[in-house]
């Protein structure tokens, strides 16, 4: 590694010890009775349309995508956009179908999709499934945020051997825990906002000052090879690259509002105004995120992946070490410090959003629904604290004793997970004409199909499906979340024509509407 | 208020929501070079542009029914 960068590692701890103070400060914000559970996991619901913009933001966005979609641009050319087209189908989405969700579970106090689950369909092994799919989906999620925090900190040249290596990451952890366990949810509200402001000054800033010094995006586009800068021509019979682009984008697209955290920044949202809002102004990031797409092929025109002082860097780091090696080569010292706090706290605020979601996961639909059905509204928000400890400290040990390999793995299986979960969820909210032992089979179905062909084609997201020799290879979540539908819908059908009863629908129509 | 009998919230602005979704799915129609956008190439600058027209679309469509909204 290259030597201790000392400008830049003073900005970034100052930095980080002010969202330290901010994070313990916040459970002052917008008082409320930590103690109780939807104040400490939701933010008491008080998040109007500016913080809920800054919190989603900041919860989304996170630090492992800064690093991990131009690092893909690096290594692997035009796919790595898919992140655009991804985010322009994602707030439709969100326009149309959550406010609806939001309403209904702050009509009925609900925490979490599997809490609205069980209301809607009265089954407990179905919202069992949703939980565990949540959290298990959550959990890699959270270690792959350690991965950012730990290539901008290799990056300022903070290294060693063992434990003492760790040791950074591991204090940067301590911090969040203790922060995320006494203010709840209000403490990555109010982190957000520093942070996605220093992350948009950093943009804004590579975006401006790195194209002036390459010499124009005329020149830096001339220097990525051909065969990087657009989506390969399908050959022969079929879809090829365009089936793989277009349903990586709508099946992540889908799959992103499922995801716990996700959810808990937007049931945070104080109405269902500010959630259609934030459907319209939460592109300005996918904005962002395109716009830092784009550093990747800067990366590839300032040629950092040759110069000598970061050859270190890219053996440990492989093509995540593009930005921090760009920014390192383009910005003075103390913007490198700037730049990277932004990164650093970047993963700070959705890991502790990751491990509060989890938190109420647990402890509303197992905690509380097979352990103990009569605990106080205080133990239930202390089990819940304990909970988002435990979820930390396990994604720590993940990230720090097996390969990130393993982590970007069962990230990507995550979202094969995760989308199985849409049934019961999203047409749960418009229809019960789905049985619940049907909606239960149908993700079984999808899961274990989305498991076995993602271990099959040896952890890569794409499915090589070819029907009578058409190839249209895609997205396995995608085309597994089909599996689940159709199986869905046939057990529904021979359930419903044997006559089986469903348990009692807890929601009413007016609960849905304003 | 609640009308029984009417279902949901439905606006026929939400079809406009569907323009930027169909158009971001036609992967063949921007995946070319030409014509660049102050030296970036159409399958770049015109995914960005996207981004703004979506996010247009979508406070149209706010603003809208937003009225609609607030009635009920």
């Amino acid at each position: 590694m290259q030597n201790v960068n000392w400008i830049a590692l003073a900005v970034f701890v100052v930095l980080f010890g002010g969202i330290t103070w901010l994070g313990f400060a916040a459970a002052r914000w917008r008082r409320g009775d930590l103690d109780l559970l939807h104040e400490w996991g939701l933010g008491g619901r008080r998040f109007g349309t500016v913080v809920t913009w800054f919190l989603v933001g900041g919860d989304l966005y996170t630090a492992y995508t800064f690093i991990a979609v131009p690092a893909l641009a690096f290594g692997a050319g035009a796919i790595a956009f898919f992140a655009v087209p991804y985010t322009v189908i994602i707030y439709p989405m969100l326009f149309v179908i959550f406010p609806r969700l939001w309403q209904v579970t702050r009509n009925k106090g609900y925490i979490t999709a599997a809490d609205f689950v069980r209301g809607r369909f009265g089954n407990r092994w179905l919202a069992l499934a949703v939980t565990v799919t949540g959290i298990v989906a959550t959990m890699p999620y959270i270690a792959l945020q350690l991965v950012g925090l730990q290539v901008v900190i290799g990056a300022m040249g903070v290294s060693g051997q063992g434990i003492l290596g760790d040791l950074p990451l591991i204090v940067a952890f301590v911090i969040l825990a203790a922060f995320t366990y006494t203010s709840g949810l209000r403490a990555p509200a109010a982190i957000a906002v520093v942070k996605d402001l220093l992350i948009y000054a950093t943009a804004f800033a590579a975006i401006v000052v790195i194209p002036i010094q390459l010499g124009g995006f005329g020149k830096i586009f001339a220097a990525v090879p051909p065969q990087k800068l657009l989506l390969a021509a399908p050959a022969g019979g079929g879809w090829g690259s365009y089936g793989t682009y277009a349903t990586l984008a709508l099946g992540s697209a889908f799959a992103l509002f499922l995801y716990p955290h996700s959810m808990t920044g937007i049931l945070s949202a104080s109405s269902r105004h500010a959630v259609r809002r934030n459907a319209a102004l939460l592109p300005s990031y996918s904005f962002l995120l395109g716009l830092l797409a784009l550093l990747g092929f800067m990366a590839i025109a300032a040629g950092v992946g040759q110069l000598p002082e970061y050859a270190d860097g890219f053996k440990t780091f492989k093509a995540n070490f593009a930005v921090p090696a760009l920014f390192l080569h383009s910005f003075p010292a103390w913007f490198v410090g700037v730049a990277f706090a932004s990164i650093g706290i970047g993963a700070l605020v959705p890991a502790a959003i990751m491990s509060i979601a989890a938190a109420n996961l647990f402890t509303r639909s197992i905690y509380r629904e097979f352990v103990n059905p009569r605990a106080t509204d205080r133990q239930e928000a202390q089990m819940a604290k304990w909970a988002s400890l435990v979820v930390k400290f396990g994604a720590l040990v993940f990230i720090l004793a097996v390969p990130s390999q393993y982590a970007i793995q069962l990230q990507l299986l995550g979202g094969i997970w995760i989308i199985q979960t849409f049934p019961a969820v999203v047409f749960g909210l418009y229809t019960r004409w789905f049985n619940d032992w049907a909606l239960l089979l149908g993700w079984a179905a999808g899961t274990a199909a989305g498991t076995w062909v993602a271990a099959a084609a040896n952890f890569t997201p794409t499915w090589a499906l070819a029907v009578g020799g058409y190839g249209i290879p895609g997205y396995t979540a995608l085309y597994t979340l089909v599996i689940n539908i159709a199986v869905t819908v046939a057990a529904t059908m021979v359930l419903r024509a044997l006559g089986v009863a469903m348990p009692l629908d807890l929601t009413v129509p007016a609960d849905y509407r304003g | 208020m609640d009308q029984p009998g009417k279902r949901g919230h439905w606006s026929w602005w939400y079809l406009l929501l569907i323009v930027q979704f169909l158009i971001i799915l036609l992967v063949p129609f921007y995946n070319v070079a030409e014509p660049t956008l102050g030296g970036i190439p159409f399958f770049y600058w015109f995914q960005l542009a996207m981004i703004l027209i979506g996010a247009a679309l979508t406070a149209i469509v706010y603003f809208a029914t937003e009225k609609e909204e607030a009635r009920r």
